[in-house]
């Protein structure tokens, strides 16, 4: 009972390691889930080759939507952007180790989507850029 | 009145939740559950008497249509209005507000008119405004919401003095539970010169409502919170303003005459009734309200108080959680509370695994949310079907979420 909430998933929630505006990052997006009130703006700091040194997140929302995250951003530093292009979906499940409901699966990808739209640097996020 | 009694009325409370969990419902502001009475009162039409109503000349189509005006009348004297004519079936409140926007608000608004809204209502009472807006040119202002969770007495009446076409607002806040002084506020409308909407979503279902007392010039509601399906909803509207108002829909049983150069109107109610109507559902509206008729409107809201004042007590206890809306003597069966550091969708996803429903989010009212100074809250709202266990179920659930999150 209660595996959603996961020792790990309310840690990344509660400590996030990557939570704090990156100074001159290069890729930063922001967007929000209106549904439920989460806003979330992600930075990604690379070098010339794309590696990101360094990234970090703003905003607020649920522990699915925090930890993913967060999750999420140590995952990818030291990764080429161009690697994060290819996360899909079920990365950020496996990350997780959880499984969602489809209103929450919504809280996982805000991360995911918010860090495409950033490296493609779209004016507006689109769902399928997580399908 | 006897919870365990009426619970049994409702099969929905047979059911078991995932973990073999008993179903607490704590939802029904968003929709309320259905009586065995309500279900088969809809299957015994299809079963026995289906067919389309009005115009028919057969033994099916003649009870369809008595069973549908039988129900236009059952509702029309469960609101204390005498003319079922004034009656009209729409989809749910969200349609009927539509309807008064673009009918009424398309021929008697005029460019630099004034209505005034409040920030308490739900997205279907600002929404059709701003449309309108838009395409009229109207102004639109808000009622202030005190910190206290009712509206701002003062604020209204110096608005008032603005000389305002239009009073819309909510009798029942579906966030704070707040019930507003509605007679006073018509009184006062009237008095300026305006027109009054209300919406009755979540009044209707939970105390006496009289309509006609009230003297509200527009009333909506919808059936489905209400122990009756989804798909249908009522306008009631003075006849004056019906005979004054142009179509809504056009259609099938909406005319009179139809010709290669025109049309004429049919009579009110059918004018604003275009198209085969959710007939099923209108049978299972009436029903709903005669099952309410039954049970009866004083002894729920007593009912409810008393869950109500329980639960703010309960809740009280919690550390960090706080309540948004009224003290239990301003406000109806709707709590909504945030707890500091948890998200409501966390807080609702932990519940549901102890198979307590509550919503979590901004229940179509984000304006009043920011009014507030949070993105969401979580609802917990309660009906006759309720009793103190579902309270303590409730608040044993937020224990464990703070146990989660400490």
């Amino acid at each position: 009972m209660d595996e959603l909430y996961r020792e790990i998933i309310i840690d990344h929630y509660k400590n996030p390691k990557h939570k704090g505006e990156i100074p001159q990052s290069q890729y930063k997006f922001e967007d929000e889930n209106p549904l439920c009130g989460d806003h979330l703006e992600i930075f990604l700091k690379t070098d010339d080759q794309g590696i990101i040194l360094d990234a970090g997140f703003e905003g607020h929302g649920c522990a699915i939507s925090i930890a993913s995250a967060d999750m999420l951003l140590e995952s990818i530093i030291g990764r080429n952007i161009e690697e994060v292009k290819g996360l899909t979906k079920q990365d950020i499940l496996n990350l997780l180790g959880i499984e969602l409901s489809p209103v929450r699966l919504k809280c996982a990808l805000l991360s995911l989507k918010v860090a495409k739209a950033a490296i493609y640097e779209l004016n507006e996020a689109d769902d399928e850029l997580v399908e | 009145m006897d919870v365990n009694e009426i619970k049994k009325d409702f099969p929905i409370f047979n059911r078991k939740m995932k973990n073999g969990k008993h179903l607490v419902y704590l939802d029904s502001a968003a929709t309320s559950q259905k009586p065995d009475r309500v279900i088969e009162s809809m299957n015994h039409f299809y079963r026995n008497s289906n067919a389309n109503i009005h115009r028919g000349i057969h033994e099916l189509a003649e009870e369809a249509t008595h069973l549908y005006e039988s129900a236009r009348a059952d509702i029309a004297d469960f609101i204390g209005v005498t003319n079922s004519k004034e009656i009209i079936f729409t989809r749910n409140t969200t349609e009927a507000i539509n309807l008064v926007a673009f009918s009424w608000g398309r021929r008697f608004l005029n460019p630099g008119d004034l209505i005034l809204l409040t920030e308490m209502e739900h997205h279907s009472n600002i929404v059709p405004w701003f449309i309108l807006a838009e395409e009229k040119k109207i102004t639109i202002q808000f009622i202030r919401v005190l910190e206290s969770g009712v509206l701002d007495f003062e604020h209204y009446i110096s608005l008032l003095g603005k000389h305002p076409k239009l009073v819309a607002f909510t009798h029942m806040s579906n966030v704070l539970g707040t019930i507003n002084p509605t007679k006073k506020m018509v009184e006062l409308a009237h008095q300026a010169g305006a027109i009054s909407l209300v919406d009755g979503a979540q009044s209707v279902p939970h105390i006496p409502v009289n309509v006609d007392d009230l003297d509200a010039d527009f009333y909506a509601f919808s059936a489905h919170k209400m122990l009756g399906p989804t798909g249908i909803g009522v306008l009631f509207a003075k006849l004056l303003l019906l005979e004054s108002m142009p179509p809504f829909l056009g259609g099938g049983d909406m005319i009179k005459k139809v010709t290669f150069d025109g049309f004429s109107a049919n009579t009110i109610p059918y004018k604003f009734e275009a198209g085969t109507p959710a007939i099923a559902e209108g049978i299972g509206f009436g029903a709903a309200v005669n099952y309410l008729k039954f049970i009866g409107m004083q002894a729920i809201e007593a009912h409810e108080k008393e869950l109500t004042a329980y639960a703010l007590n309960c809740l009280d206890d919690i550390e960090d959680l706080h309540i948004i809306g009224p003290g239990v003597e301003h406000k109806g069966g709707v709590i909504s509370f945030y707890i500091d550091g948890i998200h409501p969708h966390d807080i609702a996803q932990i519940l549901d695994t102890r198979g307590i429903a509550v919503r979590a989010g901004h229940h179509c009212a984000m304006p009043l949310h920011s009014r507030y100074h949070i993105p969401a809250s979580t609802r917990a709202s309660v009906y006759l079907y309720n009793s103190k266990e579902d309270i303590d179920a409730l608040k044993a659930g937020l224990l464990k979420v703070k146990e989660i999150f400490k």
